[in-house]
């Protein structure tokens, strides 16, 4: 059923150049995407460090989705490229401490880049629905009730 | 600079296994500068054990701190209130600083969250290369200010073995022939002449024979 099915929390950082204006050109143009995505903006994907997504997870997200630039295209040249890095490194990090790296994505669309936005937002969701909620998620207990019941 | 690496998460969880509360303690120095040990460094292990612990079933209260020095005792002063508040201590300084704590808190447990691996230098940004074993009888002078017992695989101290190839080493071919290096480095400055010195066995009691050493500057001692 539709209302009990798991509903993950995916925290999205969008670079405010590309992603950002991506999902706003997105609702503009109608495009259905799935709601579970809570969206902080940033100036550039290179402003986000590991430990970023590493508190995103331990607060309880089921997924993070990091959008940036399309490669070559950063506005401050390759900040887009640190963040590849740094979401690498933090994948390896949570599959060492027990969670599905998959939870962790990142993802380049330019700002025109509506359609293939909505579609990464689908993407991860999808996954992480087929992943289950995080076993650090606070409300894993009513997911668990809504899609038993 | 000395240069750490991290211990694996599994690893750690099991050394801080029926601890309650713990505390992460970094170091300024020169941990921070090989991005193993620092305040970020801090922060991102405190949050991935408090992770790995509530999914391994025993959740770990993790306290966060980085003292500038943690091999000086006047900087570990500073630490004194956030170690009392926990049952141990999991240090990510250098094993010098995992020592240092542990000699300051004899009750406490510290435990050391990095391996201590090597003296070295930044080679370019995020590699780091061994340069110094601390032997305790520096011979770079007589080799160009290039190590021949830290980069020569087999520790050569008169000549190339013979088994380099082009410039590479025949033991790990992604590094240099340390001899290449000298024999380069001394036509450089124009001391080939060194070449000549038969250097005689290389007396070791100044390296880890005979327990932990000691320097000792009379004139600085109150």
């Amino acid at each position: 059923m539709a209302e009990t099915e798991f509903q993950p929390r995916i925290v999205a950082f969008c670079c405010t150049y590309c992603a950002y204006a991506a999902a706003d050109l997105s609702g503009s143009m109608r495009i259905q995407y799935p709601p579970n995505i809570r969206i902080i903006k940033t100036p550039c994907t290179g402003r986000l460090e590991v430990q970023f997504f590493m508190r995103a997870f331990e607060k309880g997200a089921d997924g993070v989705l990091v959008a940036g630039c399309l490669e070559g295209g950063c506005h401050f040249i390759e900040g887009n490229l640190f963040a590849k890095k740094r979401v690498n490194y933090a994948r390896e990090m949570l599959a060492e401490l027990g969670l599905e790296k998959e939870r962790l994505r990142m993802v380049n669309v330019s700002a025109a880049e509506s359609r293939p936005f909505a579609e990464f937002v689908t993407e991860i969701v999808e996954t992480v629905r087929r992943l289950g909620p995080s076993p650090l998620s606070k409300n894993q207990t009513s997911a668990k009730m809504e899609s038993s019941s | 600079m000395i240069v750490a690496e991290r211990k694996s998460i599994p690893e750690l969880i099991e050394i801080l296994r029926g601890h309650e509360r713990i505390l992460v303690l970094g170091c300024g120095t020169c941990v921070t500068v090989c991005l193993f040990g620092g305040e970020r460094e801090v922060c991102i292990l405190a949050s991935a054990l408090r992770m790995a612990s509530r999914l391994q079933g025993f959740p770990l209260q993790v306290d966060e701190l980085t003292i500038e020095r943690q091999c000086d005792n006047v900087f570990i002063e500073e630490a004194a209130e956030a170690i009392d508040k926990v049952d141990a201590v999991l240090s990510i300084g250098c094993g010098a600083g995992v020592q240092a704590i542990a000699e300051r808190y004899p009750k406490k447990p510290v435990y050391a969250g990095l391996d201590t691996v090597f003296l070295g230098i930044l080679e370019e940004r995020g590699v780091w290369n061994e340069k110094c074993a601390s032997c305790g009888a520096c011979v770079l002078h007589d080799f160009g200010g290039i190590c021949p017992i830290t980069r020569c695989a087999k520790h050569l101290l008169n000549g190339p073995c013979g088994g380099s190839r082009e410039d590479r080493c025949e033991v790990r071919p992604d590094l240099p022939c340390a001899w290449q290096l000298i024999y380069q480095r001394l036509v450089n400055i124009g001391q080939t002449d060194k070449l000549k010195k038969i250097t005689p066995p290389k007396n070791w009691s100044t390296s880890l024979a005979g327990g932990c050493r000691g320097a000792v500057r009379e004139d600085h001692r109150i």
